[in-house]
């Protein structure tokens, strides 16, 4: 806690705290969009959200390696993801979709330590990272540094949210997908098929967490290991903002992304993940006491 | 009898295996112990390794910290264990036991990856690098048998524990409450205070285990033995899946099972283990949910007491409710 002499002395590093926090938290509110639109529409949660996540990054990591120009690879990783998504559904998820909701969080937790260790078997367990080649911006006399990869990877999370938006708006797939969430049985009546629909959902998902994550590898670090902290991430913010509540789920994005900074400047970096964890138990605890004021026990 | 008179001469039968054994035997306490909560109770929680990590940490710091002789600092280590283990369920529960199904899951999994986070930051007890506890007055075969009949003394008594419970009436309120909580609390059942002492009963059991494993292994590392969530707190909700949830020798038959093939997992298959374990959980979910005790019972229900009535079975309509009719009435 010395720190937050540092902080209350020079109120600079605030903002850097701050600016950190809400261009991160762009991509965090990317997976939990994810999360929300498999959660709507299938009806199930899924914890390999974060492996999603990790896998794009892995992508970048390889495609960089062979040449490819980091950026470009970005929508590589998308496209990759989408396919993993689409087999994983077809394998495992349609026949998981119309339980309930805990044999699917099993299920997937299941998925999520396959992909995890595979990844540590096939990849190994160092951290890796991918350098964009992107200058970074120096404010305020160079106390505030903004690398500009992250201001591009938050500008792409934001292109990416808008162009989801429009997609469910306007489309026809898009169409079909709200409808499929809003009454399933109703929409298999009116001719749409929701097995497809559920496979490119999920599909649509991975490809999204594909994205976030070549982000992250070129923002971050990524090692095999951070898919858990990516899924509870994702889950706090869907928590909190509610499943359809894009301008919510931005919002939480972004004030996660600056409380976690505010914990991993302020308790040091191996708090940091503890404070992930003891915010999401918070987070449920304070919404369980918040449903027993209003005598909703059944949610 | 004949299990236990086996059980019992094990160590001198199998004299290579005895660690292996007593993990066994630490995986029907896991098994058993997940039970109580997730099959009995209908609450599935990721998060018992929780009380396990704390039992093991209070023995060996107890160990470490007091002056006197080996046994009699482990025996209050793991008293203190026990109250540490229940103390963590009485003031969790009321909090964490409120929530249903899948957000009590998640929670209970942030606690036990929060814990396995905060005491890998904790200097007292020894941060990342985790306690290495006293070490035993003896040779590695004495400790190794020794902390073997501890743990089939602790799997045993957490067995006979659990059978004397479901036939009394607490146990019938658990059932209760799994097959539909809010008929029983209007019923008048006090469903918290049952929650509560339920996950108390779990957490006793899994803190005592603690210690006996902190010494059996003889160092204690935060994320991958004390709180590992992933290996030992997700197998103990597999294990009573595999065996059967919701029975009592179900969670016994699945930590067997279950054991034994996740050993040939590592004798065969070494780093790629890990997957084939995440594999077997994916299958079993998805293509086995009900569980040995369950296939047996739907193959073999004489065996169960059960008489099933062939001509009025054939008579019943197949099951047509389709997928959308359930996602439907799940909106």
């Amino acid at each position: 806690m010395e720190n937050l002499a540092i902080l209350a002395e020079a109120p600079v590093f605030n903002l850097q705290l701050l600016v950190d926090g809400v261009l991160i938290g762009a991509l965090f509110a990317l997976a939990a969009y994810g999360m929300a639109l498999v959660w709507g529409v299938l009806r199930i949660i899924n914890i390999a959200q974060g492996e999603f996540v990790m896998l794009g990054g892995y992508v970048v990591v390889y495609a960089a390696a062979a040449g490819v120009p980091p950026l470009a690879a970005v929508p590589l990783a998308a496209l990759a993801l989408y396919v993993l998504g689409w087999l994983l559904y077809r394998g495992v998820i349609w026949r998981v979709v119309d339980q309930d909701l805990f044999v699917s969080i099993l299920a997937t937790f299941g998925l999520s330590i396959v992909l995890q260790q595979l990844a540590n078997q096939l990849f190994g367990s160092n951290v890796r990272s991918v350098d964009a080649g992107l200058p970074t911006l120096q404010l305020f006399d160079g106390r505030v540094s903004v690398p500009g990869v992250k201001l591009l990877a938050f500008a792409a999370a934001v292109v990416l949210g808008i162009v989801l938006v429009l997609f469910l708006k306007r489309s026809r797939l898009g169409q079909a997908v709200r409808a499929t969430a809003q009454n399933a049985r109703a929409a298999r009546i009116l001719g749409i098929d929701t097995d497809r629909v559920y496979a490119a959902t999920f599909a649509l998902n991975a490809a999204i967490c594909g994205a976030a994550g070549a982000l992250v590898a070129m923002t971050w670090v990524i090692h095999p290991y951070l898919g858990l902290t990516y899924t509870v991430r994702a889950f706090m913010i869907v928590v909190v903002a509610g499943l359809g509540n894009l301008a919510g789920v931005i919002a939480s994005g972004a004030g996660l992304g600056v409380a976690e900074q505010y914990a991993g400047f302020l308790l040091g970096a191996e708090f940091q993940a503890a404070f992930i964890f003891v915010l999401l138990v918070v987070i449920l605890i304070a919404r369980q006491l918040a449903l027993r004021r209003r005598r909703l026990y059944l949610k | 009898m004949l299990a236990a008179a086996i059980a019992l001469v094990a160590p001198l039968l199998f004299p290579q295996w005895v660690t292996q054994l007593a993990f066994l035997w630490l995986m029907v306490l896991f098994a058993l112990t997940w039970d109580l909560l997730g099959g009995q109770m209908g609450y599935n929680s990721f998060g018992n390794v929780l009380f396990f990590g704390l039992g093991c940490y209070a023995t060996a710091v107890v160990q470490r910290d007091s002056d006197l002789p080996y046994f009699a600092s482990l025996a209050a280590g793991m008293g203190l264990s026990a109250i540490v283990a229940l103390a963590a369920a009485a003031l969790l529960g009321p909090l964490i036991l409120g929530m249903r199904g899948q957000y009590f899951a998640i929670a209970t999994l942030g606690v036990a990856v929060a814990a396995a986070d905060l005491f890998a930051g904790w200097e007292f007890v020894g941060a990342g690098s985790g306690i290495v506890p006293e070490a035993y007055p003896g040779s590695i075969d004495e400790r190794t048998r020794f902390f073997y009949y501890l743990l089939l003394a602790l799997a045993a008594a957490t067995f006979f524990t659990l059978r004397w419970l479901y036939s009394t009436r607490f146990g019938a309120v658990l059932n209760a409450i799994r097959d539909d909580e809010d008929k029983a609390e209007a019923m008048g059942v006090r469903t918290t205070r049952h929650k509560v002492f339920a996950w108390m009963i779990a957490a006793l059991y899994l803190g005592l285990a603690g210690g006996p494993v902190a010494g059996l292994i003889g160092f204690v590392d935060p994320r991958e033995l004390a709180f590992a969530g992933t290996t030992f707190g997700v197998w103990m909700v597999l294990m009573a899946m595999l065996g059967g949830k919701g029975t009592l020798w179900g969670p016994v038959i699945g930590a067997v099972v279950f054991h034994v093939t996740q050993e040939l997992f590592w004798t065969w298959l070494l780093g790629w283990q890990r997957v084939a374990l995440g594999l077997l959980i994916v299958l079993i979910v998805v293509f086995f949910p009900q569980g040995i005790m369950g296939w047996l019972r739907e193959h073999r229900p004489q065996w169960f007491g059960e008489t099933v009535d062939e001509q009025r079975a054939a008579e019943m309509p197949a099951d047509t409710a389709s997928a959308g009719d359930r996602h439907e009435r799940a909106a």
